[in-house]
């Protein structure tokens, strides 16, 4: 791997992000107002917006950074860029990396202005601190990204990509105990949401609402994510194929 | 004379298609070898496989002696393809500077770069607000970083005013005669007289692989195009003599 190709690429997709505006202000933006709207919304029962508040600042960055990997990928491929940066002395992990980064740096940014809402004027109470709540939000972006990178591969087109959104997201949302505690799901439901990445990132999330450390429950269940965010890129680096038809 | 490609029973299929039949040459080093011959004829393909990016049926291609692919090559072979592959939402200058990176040279090589396809004064625009003609430029731009000993150009001056078209063929010229080998695609016949050497490609198959000199010679045709079609329908002539004995 070379550091600065690394580097090069994160500044090169902060750089594209930079020249358009209108997504930066939408991926920082919209969470925050997302959650404001939850907040309200559940006004009358508050103990919704206690319990969902947390979680949701690791779905968004998941969601976000799914889309936006997996469109820019998409672009990627379709541009002729990808084939390039194949042909230069760049190594697959240099570009992955470079990605993760950006994105990291990115996910940071909106946990933080959205997790300062969250638990300042929208009153949320965690027991975990926002350091804490911050490294679980940019993890949840980490594999948001992984994911999206390597579905985009079955995407020719931006069209495509978008509709894996609901395809590949939605169904991971609905069995990660978000809305319904997993123990209490159906059983072939809760044998699905086992297999599926975003369960874990969910259960450490509402595990750091009760406990200010990090239990030995939560560091399993950071240890899957961080797995699959690793398995996931092993799977997209193997799409990117230097030599094509 | 050193060879820098060297190609053996190439055989690509593209698209559920035979696009190359079988080709046989040599490219050799410090000249411009011009690829030309209609579009659809196998020239991108032929590219696409001198870089190693093209999957193939059958066949050997050898670029600096190495396989092509190889990854010693990624860093002696610049390639510009048919659509300019940069960043649109990105300046020409980061354009520049990112590619400098990966071929791990200094970024000032990116400003000498842009110097040279005379993009200096635009440096700072973005690349999806510039003409097909700039963003081509900037595609080239990057190519050169890092001077690479084989330049492999798929109609590079498409779309360029006749003034820019000339510079860029002095440009592929002074190049050469400091010993970089360049194989340069394109469909204007005009072009074909600036080259050193022609390929002549026409459904996957090579048709003639001369000096433009010898080419009109043996055609007795001054001018290329005339020459061109002369082989062509010498070799559509020679199919059908095959397609009647059968």
């Amino acid at each position: 791997m070379s550091t600065r190709a690394t580097f090069a690429t994160a500044r090169r997709v902060l750089g594209q992000l930079r020249h358009d505006p209108r997504t930066v202000v939408l991926l920082i933006a919209v969470p925050s107002l997302l959650l404001v709207l939850f907040k309200y919304v559940f006004e009358g029962s508050p103990q919704v917006f206690d319990r969902v508040g947390l979680p949701m600042l690791g779905i968004f960055p998941f969601v976000t950074m799914f889309l936006v990997t997996s469109i820019a990928m998409v672009r990627e491929r379709t541009s002729g860029t990808l084939e390039r940066l194949l042909t230069t002395p760049m190594h697959k992990p240099d570009l992955l990396a470079g990605y993760a980064l950006a994105f990291g740096v990115v996910a940071l940014v909106q946990g933080a202005i959205a997790g300062g809402i969250a638990l300042g004027p929208l009153g949320l109470t965690v027991a975990a601190g926002i350091g804490l709540v911050l490294t679980l939000a940019v993890l949840n972006a980490l594999l948001g990204m992984a994911l999206g990178l390597f579905l985009s591969a079955f995407a020719s087109t931006e069209f495509q990509a978008v509709q894996f959104l609901p395809a590949a997201v939605f169904p991971q949302v609905l069995l990660s105990g978000l809305f319904t505690p997993r123990d209490q799901m159906a059983e072939v439901l809760r044998w699905i949401s086992n297999v599926l990445p975003m369960s874990y990132a969910i259960d450490a999330l509402n595990a750091a609402r009760s406990s200010p450390t990090i239990t030995s429950g939560m560091a399993a269940d950071l240890a899957v994510v961080v797995g699959c965010v690793l398995a996931a890129l092993a799977l997209g680096a193997a799409t990117l194929r230097r030599r094509t038809a | 004379m050193d060879q820098a490609i060297r190609v053996r029973g190439l055989v690509v299929d593209r698209g559920g298609k035979r696009a190359l039949h079988g080709l046989d040459c040599d490219v050799p080093v410090g000249r411009v070898t011009g690829l030309l011959g209609p579009s659809g004829g196998g020239k991108t393909t032929f590219m696409r496989c001198v870089v190693g990016v093209q999957r193939i049926v059958a066949g050997e291609v050898t670029v600096l002696g190495l396989p092509a692919g190889s990854a010693a090559l990624r860093s002696r072979i610049g390639y510009v393809t048919q659509a300019p592959s940069v960043y649109a939402d990105l300046t020409a200058r980061a354009n520049a500077r990112y590619f400098a990176a990966l071929q791990g040279v200094p970024a000032e090589a990116g400003e000498a770069a842009l110097d040279e396809v005379g993009l200096s004064e635009d440096a700072d625009r973005l690349v999806g607000r510039m003409s097909g003609g700039q963003r081509t430029r900037v595609s080239l731009a990057c190519a050169l970083l890092g001077d690479p000993e084989v330049l492999v150009l798929d109609e590079p001056t498409v779309g360029l005013d006749p003034v820019l078209r000339r510079d860029l063929w002095a440009t592929f010229h002074r190049l050469a005669e400091v010993g970089s080998t360049l194989l340069v695609s394109s469909h204007v016949m005009d072009e074909a007289a600036r080259c050193d050497e022609l390929m002549l490609l026409r459904e996957g198959r090579l048709v003639a692989h001369d000096t433009p000199d010898a080419i009109r010679e043996q055609t007795g045709f001054d001018d290329l195009e005339l020459a061109f079609l002369a082989l062509a329908e010498q070799e559509d002539a020679a199919a059908h003599r095959t397609q009647v004995r059968a």
